[in-house]
This record gives C-alpha cells, structure tokens and sequence, in this order.
C-alpha cells in the first residue's frame, strides 16, 4: 500500500547525500574566466536545458540519475526546464554529430543572455572516442561557446553536481569558501 | 522452394553465409511472404554487395543471403521490418533496393561533407540539403504537431510528427538520424580489442550487451572461445544492466501517468543496482568491462557478496511497489488497454525483447539461437499476449525477478578459472547474437588475414521497435505518446549509428 510507505517517508530523515565541495582550483579559474566574460548576475538558482547533441545515451541515463533521492539536484538551485527560452544553462551531451549541430545553434540561440553552456562528457568535451568521424562535427565547441567541461564516459552524477555547482559558486554574488551544499542550498 | 532451402543452395562462403544469385535474391521476397516463420533480422550492405540475415526457428541458427551488385530486390513487403534498413544501406553504402516503395533519405539529412560514407570513394556532395518528407494525411480538421529533435524532456533527439484529428492521433512518423555518428565506419580496419569501445557506445544503456555480441562475434570469426568464467561473469553484467534498465523504465513509466512516487522509488534501487555494479566492476554502467577473448576484471568474494546484498534490498522492495502499480485505479486507468501492438505486427516485424513478448511474440536471443551460460541455467521468459502499455509493464517487472534469480544463480556457479584469452591475428567471419534489455542485439564482423574489421554491422532492437511504435500511437490521444513511447524505450543513438 502507498499510504503507510508515504507516512514512513514524511516521519523520515532525507537519505540525498552531502555533495564534497569543489576543488577550490576548479572554482578559482572559473570566477576569473567567468567575471572576464560577463558582469551579469544569475542569482543562486540556475535553470538547465539539456540536449543531446549525438550522444550513446550513456550520459542521458546519468543526467537523470542526479535528479533521483540520492542526488536531489534540485535542493542546490539547480533544475530542469524544457525549454531553451527558460533556461540559464544548456547541458550538452554527445560529440556534436553534423547532423544535430543546427539544432544545437538554435537552441543555443533560443536561450535568453546571460548563458552558459556546459559541455557533459568525454564526447561533448571533444568529440570522445567519435573524433574524426565524417558525420561528427566534433565536441560541443564545434558548434557553441562551451564555458565549462565535465569530463567523464559517462561523467558520474556527483561529477556532474560537482560541475554545476561550481559554476553556481563561481557565478554567485559573492563567492563563499565552505561547503558548496551551503552556497547554493535553498 | 522454401527461403531456407533457397539460400542454402547458393554457394556457402563463410561458416553461415551463402552468396545468392541476382535471380536467386529477386526469388526471396516471395518465398518469405510463403514462409512466415522465418524470422528477419537484419540487413545491411558492403562495398557492392547486400546482406540479410534470418533465423528459422526449425534451424535455430541464423542464416546470412548475401547478394553482389549495387542494386537488388527489396524486402521490405516480405519483411516490413527492412524498410528502414534499406534506407539506411542506401544512404551509407549506396547499395540500393530498386523496387522499394519508400526510398526516402533515412540517415543523410544532406549534412555530411559526402553522401554514401561507407562507399569505396564516397563522392562529394553537390547541391543542397535534401528536405525532410513526410507522408502526406488527408482530412477534415487534420492538425501537425511537429516535435524535436530537440525534445522537452532529458532524451535523446528525434523528430516525431503527429498528425492528429482533435486529440487523436492519426498517424504518427518518426524521423531519425541525428545521432548518426559514423560507428561503423570508425571500426573498419581497426583490430577487435581497437574496436570494442564502439560497440559498448552504440546505445549507451545496452553497452554489456552490445559488448558481449560484438566480443562473440569476433570470437566467432576466429574460432576462439572465451575461458568459461568469462562467459558467466558476462552473463552476470547483461542481467544487472537488464535489472538496472527495467528498474528505470517502470518508474518512468509510471511517472509518465504522472504518478512521481513510483519513479523515485523505482530510481533509488536502480541506483543501488549501479553502485553496486561500480563497486565490483569499476563502472557504474559496466562499459568497457566485457573485451574481446573475455572480461576486463574479475569479481572477489566481497565482490559477489556485495552483489547478492544489493539484489536482497531489491527483492524486498519491489513487491510493495508491484502492490502500488496493482491498486492505484488511476495508474491502471492509463496503462491497461493503451497503445495497443497487435500480436500479427508485432510478429511480422520481428520484434524483440520486451515489445515482442508484450505481444505475443515470445522471442529470446538467449534460448534461440541460444549461448552459453544461459543454456546451463533455468530462467523464465515472461510472455504476455495483450500488446498495451500494462503488458510490457508485466514483462519487465517478470524479467525483473527473473533477472534477480539468474545473477543468484550465475554466481552459484561460477567457474574458477581465467578470465581472458587473446584473441589470435587471423581472418574469418562471426555473428553473434545476445540478448540486451530490449531485445535481441545482433553484430557480424569479418577480419582480414591482418585481424582487422574488413566489413561489420550492428543491429540493435530498437530498428523493429521504432515502426511499431508509430503503429502503437495510432488512434491514441496525443496525451498518451509520451507513456506509450517510454513502454516501448527504443533507442534512438542503437539505430542512427
């Protein structure tokens, strides 16, 4: 029955697990690159719009995998939207096949300033093992400017937390030593 | 003539292939369409030449007609299920099925720097792009919904479009292809072991399986059999992915009636399904763990013990949810009697694995042709006749504990042992088939006098799910596409290449 297991889950402790902040090198090159690139703000909350750009689906299953209890993505401020139109991040996954690199571009375009575009995967960071292919444009850079790459075949879903909230920390207002799970917590 | 005793009259040029005449292959269609039993599966080509593969299950081997010629007779009336493989051969072979009644573009959009990729010198493109076709639907109120690639949701892309009348779906066409990243051609000329990460990147949620066809077929074409407790510790890889998938696809399912709980239950012990399979195999989704001559690593007794824990705490939370699935009216309101595959065309189109068995079709790669271990071993295979989005609810929470007995019973028996034998440089020719989460997944390679891949193909089950899903939607509303298509889960990345 789902009323007593629901009656169980309210009286229970929350089983998502704390997330190790990011290398402080990792957030460190990032301001710097990102307060080069734009002034603008984003707050502590950012919307993500993924796309798949060409990839096996291996990453696709892990990107879902950082929404399940475990991972609770969202309790950092960081969610999923399905439009570009809403989105302050696109999570590009895949080598960029030649035939996907023009809806990439436009959904690229459809997403409002200020954006980041972070680039999930050995493929997405350089094309992976699919380099050289005549139908493969290459990585995600191929295609659209890439402001963060999280390596990985596919990246776990903590590599993929740990990515995007570096890119929380290094974007928020004023950027806070200690644990990342503080600086982007509701 | 029967198609079996057709194709084994022509000359026999490789251990399960026989060279057809023109005449012979133009013969073919008319002895399918006499002997239905005669399952297809697959069709491809290579430089001037065309092959399908089939399996009859009085045979219980598959069969490979091969045919020379840049041209040949269609299937694809015989065996529905060869449309779309004949539009892909076309597009990266050049090889073309004259008579064909759908010859549209199916892979080249007309963004490759060439056309035919797979041709001995594919020429340059000239002109522009080819445009997307669909077919036409006539009627009152007729209305298109176009969507994707780019969908809504974190999958991969395709272009679905949807002709509705009001809220029901008329016809639904599927257009694919923009994952095509040129896998077969990334493997020609490389060795197995060079090549095997390819096929564990074909689909990414089947990469066990479509390592284990890819490593036996190419143990196959060498005549090198891996050491037996590589075998099991393989088996022991492709039930924890078809576990782990299964997991995940009955709560999305569910989530797709819009019922949340379900999901994040169904996601928690998936999760465990993959630590555990990263804490005894290094990788949560075992890629690049199954090699060509073996396995990658081999498991401890912790390694078995921490398997065997994870399967406890899933069987005992996955009846309770079976009890939540049972009596929740308005989850079964939207699963029983939806997206109907009829048994006849889920029959003539081959399909495997889940689809199939939903309806009626009881296909399993493992007990035909059949491989080892899974001869050694007893394991159910659920099949159900209804055909809806209830029945393949069914098959996999079946294959579910089916899957949780088979991991117990694999690492009962175990084999002491090594793990892994290289593979001798050397030519030959292999077909190997396994059965993935989907269905059954079929590679065929052939090696050089060097041991380098000459010519191979990779057919994952999604090619027949993909046809049958758009036959699923029809007369549905467009509300229910979305828990229609994730109870049929085809792969997009399996079929593009």
């Amino acid at each position: 029955m789902l009323w007593p297991r629901l009656a169980r889950s309210l009286l229970s402790r929350p089983i998502a697990e704390s997330v190790a902040p990011p290398p402080d090198g990792t957030v460190a090159a990032l301001v710097a690159r990102l307060e080069a690139a734009a002034g603008t703000r984003l707050g502590r909350s950012l919307s993500i719009r993924h796309v798949d750009a060409g990839s096996c689906n291996g990453c696709e299953l892990e990107v879902h995998a950082t929404s399940n209890l475990l991972h609770d993505l969202e309790r950092f401020g960081l969610r999923f939207v399905a439009s570009p139109r809403h989105a302050d991040v696109l999570l590009v996954t895949g080598p960029t096949t030649r035939n996907m690199a023009e809806a990439l571009a436009i959904a690229y375009a459809a997403t409002p300033d200020p954006k980041w575009v972070v680039a999930a995967g050995d493929c997405a960071v350089d094309g992976g093992v699919f380099k050289g292919s005549p139908a493969v444009a290459g990585g995600t850079d191929a295609v659209v400017p890439v402001d963060l790459l999280i390596p990985g075949c596919p990246p776990s879903p903590m590599a993929l937390i740990e990515g995007l909230l570096a890119l929380l920390a290094a974007n928020a207002p004023e950027p806070k030593k200690g644990p990342a799970g503080q600086a982007g917590g509701p | 003539m029967s198609a079996t005793a057709l194709i084994r009259s022509a000359p026999q040029v490789a251990p399960q292939r026989h060279l057809l005449s023109a005449e012979a292959w133009a013969a073919l269609p008319a002895a399918l369409i006499d002997d239905p039993e005669m399952a297809f599966l697959g069709l491809w080509a290579g430089l001037g030449c065309v092959h399908a593969a089939f399996l009859h299950p009085e045979d219980g081997v598959p069969l490979i007609a091969s045919c020379l010629g840049d041209s040949y007779a269609s299937l694809a009336l015989a065996r529905p299920g060869a449309g779309l493989m004949e539009r892909a051969a076309r597009d990266l072979w050049g090889v073309d099925a004259v008579d064909a009644a759908d010859r549209r573009p199916w892979l080249d959009h007309g963004r490759w720097p060439t056309t035919t990729p797979l041709a001995a010198r594919p020429p340059p493109r000239e002109g522009s792009a080819p445009q997307q076709m669909f077919r036409p639907v006539e009627g009152e109120g007729i209305h298109i919904i176009p969507v994707g690639p780019i969908h809504a949701g974190i999958i991969e892309p395709g272009h679905f479009r949807f002709h509705v009348q009001g809220e029901v779906v008329v016809r639904l066409e599927v257009r694919l292809g923009y994952v095509h990243k040129g896998t077969l051609g990334l493997m020609l000329g490389k060795s197995p072991r060079a090549a095997v990460p390819f096929a564990a990147r074909v689909s990414g949620d089947t990469t066990v399986a479509h390592a284990i066809a890819f490593c036996r077929a190419a143990e196959a074409a060498t005549e090198t059999p891996p050491p037996p407790r590589a075998i099991v510790l393989r088996a022991v890889m492709a039930e924890l992915e078809r576990l782990a998938n299964h997991l995940g696809d009955w709560g999305a399912i569910c989530n797709d009636a819009a019922f949340a709980w379900p999901l994040a239950r169904a996601g928690l012990l998936r999760e465990r399904v993959l630590r555990a399979c990263e804490a005894v195999f290094g990788h949560r989704l075992m890629m690049d763990r199954v090699l060509p001559g073996g396995v990658a690593l081999d498991i401890t007794a912790e390694g078995a013990a921490t398997l065997r824990a994870m399967l406890a705490e899933i069987s005992a939370e996955w009846p309770g949810l079976q009890r939540v699935y049972e009596s929740h009216a308005s989850l079964q309101d939207r699963v029983v009697g939806t997206g109907i595959i009829a048994a006849n065309l889920a029959a003539r189109f081959g399909a495997g694995g889940v689809v199939g068995r939903a309806s009626g079709r009881g296909f399993d790669a493992r007990r035909m042709p059949g491989y080892a271990p899974y001869d050694a071993v007893d394991f159910n295979v659920p099949v159900l006749p209804g055909g809806d989005v209830d029945a393949r609810v069914r098959v996999r929470v079946a294959e579910v504990d089916a899957a949780i007995g088979l991991i117990h019973r694999l690492l009962d028996t175990l084999p002491a042992g090594p793990i892994y034998t290289p593979l001798p440089i050397r030519a030959g020719e292999g077909l190997a088939m396994v059965e993935g989460f989907r269905g059954d997944v079929l590679h065929w390679l052939r090696l050089d006098d060097g041991g380098l891949i000459e010519a191979c193909y990779i057919r994952d089950p999604s090619w027949f799910h993909w046809p049958l899903l758009e036959a699923a939607i029809e007369g549905n509303i467009v509300a229910d596409f979305p828990i229609i298509n994730k109870s049929v889960n085809a792969s997009y990345s399996g079929v593009d290449l």
